[in-house]
């Protein structure tokens, strides 16, 4: 196994172990999911929304605040004892740091988004029946994308003074592309429209996976320098 | 407290060569034209008030941060964002770099394999029987004193035997036994041929291991050079340096 793995793997190892221990970030994520979708449900006007109609940008809607709650954790826990430093001083590649951040990240917020999907079966009484295979790709590709900004920006945050104020504000606005995509995509799986129809966004998907990604390594060594 | 001083000055070549070193933050300069060379076996005790630059220097010379001017030299090599050039520096600083929901071995033995040791577990485990913590090594860190976090904290900057070691007030929160028995380790580090350079408002301790001693006031040295005379004279010094 290369040093770069090995590195990543123990800071993904390292965050999932913290996680474990303290169950806080995931806990509030998750708690907070259920309580948006209670919030939708109740403050939607039968007469003017239908559920169906609704459903699809509820779920990305809670989808995308839980995970950012998630997300906020993630450089959270460096700060606290100046722990980053210790991460920085190390002969490791900045960018092994940033891999394994992000799959910790990713292990977080596909956690939230498993235990927030029943809730939202549950809550808007929608059969996903044959289109849950579709669901859970677009959430893969989603989120890849999603969670890649997001870990990034957690890093820039969280050397800021009010960094779960700032974490919001500034990854919201790269999250309207993957959230358009994967909104269509739902809403499209839902009306069980043909697979013709969701390719091209699924596409688009992928491609915001693979600039984000491959621009957050090369950038996160940068954006680590005092 | 009295701890052997190595018997003659290492005449090696450097280890650690800092030159004209000057940080800004905005308008205001933090270090100005500060100079540092430190060579194996050698120990340099900085000393200064409060807000004088002395953490602000320890960051530039571990490479955390980056000199508006002037250069970091280890080994020969100027410290950079490649990973390896950090390799020999083992930093000590206000923060414990200690996650509170690890126990102190997984704390150490995650550090151990950031530094690609083969056996972290172990080398984790050795590290706090070193600094008298073997006893409490599975116990998570939120739940041990001050003084014992500190001992961790020691532990993790030696645990990969660095040639250089950068140690911000590596006294603080220690009762007189631990005191002693962290100086002496750090006095074996010395004589087993390592640099140190120890930032302490604790001057009787660090005394005793400084083969050099430096004062920073207001970003500049006002005295830098061997350790000669008594603590007194040299605190006499110190304070004058404070009203220049």
């Amino acid at each position: 196994m290369s040093d770069f793995v090995r590195v990543a793997l123990a800071v993904c190892a390292k965050d999932i172990r913290v996680e474990h221990r303290s169950r806080t970030a995931l806990i509030s994520a998750i708690a907070f999911a259920a309580l948006v979708l209670v919030i939708f449900n109740f403050a939607r006007d039968p007469a003017t929304a239908s559920r169906e109609a609704l459903a699809p940008s509820v779920l990305w809607i809670t989808f995308t605040f839980s995970g950012v709650i998630a997300l906020n954790r993630s450089f959270a826990l460096e700060r606290e004892n100046g722990a980053l430093d210790g991460l920085l001083l190390a002969p490791v590649s900045r960018s092994a740091i940033y891999l394994g951040k992000y799959l910790a990240n990713l292990a977080f917020v596909f956690t939230v988004e498993a235990a927030t999907l029943p809730l939202f079966v549950l809550f808007f009484g929608v059969d996903l029946g044959g289109a849950l295979g579709g669901i859970v790709l677009t959430a893969v590709l989603a989120t890849a994308g999603f969670v890649a900004v997001g870990t990034i920006f957690a890093a820039v945050a969280v050397r800021t003074r009010f960094a779960e104020l700032m974490l919001p504000l500034l990854v919201l606005p790269f999250l309207i592309p993957p959230l358009i995509g994967a909104v269509q995509i739902t809403t499209r799986l839902l009306a069980g429209r043909p697979l013709s129809e969701i390719a091209g966004w699924f596409r688009i998907l992928a491609l915001y996976d693979l600039v984000f990604v491959t621009l957050c390594l090369l950038l996160f060594p940068s954006l680590m320098d005092e | 407290m009295t701890v052997p001083r190595p018997a003659s000055p290492s005449a090696s070549p450097p280890l650690l060569e800092a030159a004209s070193l000057e940080r800004r933050f905005g308008a205001f300069r933090a270090l100005r034209g500060v100079s540092l060379t430190v060579r194996p076996g050698e120990c340099h005790m900085v000393v200064g008030p409060n807000g004088a630059g002395k953490t602000t220097l320890l960051r530039l010379l571990a490479g955390l941060a980056r000199p508006t001017a002037g250069s970091v030299r280890l080994s020969g090599a100027i410290l950079g964002r490649d990973g390896e050039s950090r390799r020999g520096i083992g930093l000590l600083s206000h923060q414990s770099h200690l996650y509170d929901d690890l126990t102190s071995v997984e704390n150490l033995s995650f550090a151990a394999r950031l530094y690609g040791s083969p056996d972290p577990v172990r080398r984790a485990r050795r590290a706090l029987d070193a600094v008298g913590l073997g006893g409490r090594a599975d116990e998570p860190v939120r739940r041990l004193s001050r003084g014992m976090v500190q001992r961790v904290a020691i532990a993790r900057s030696l645990l990969h035997q660095p040639i250089l070691l950068l140690l911000d007030e590596p006294f603080t929160g220690l009762d007189p036994a631990a005191s002693a028995q962290v100086a002496a380790l750090f006095a074996a580090e010395r004589n087993a041929g390592r640099a140190l350079v120890l930032v302490t408002h604790e001057v009787h301790e660090a005394w005793e291991l400084a083969t050099h001693a430096h004062v920073l006031v207001r970003g500049v040295w006002t005295s830098s050079g061997l350790r000669e005379g008594t603590l007194e004279t040299f605190l006499a010094r110190y304070r004058e340096g404070l009203h220049e």
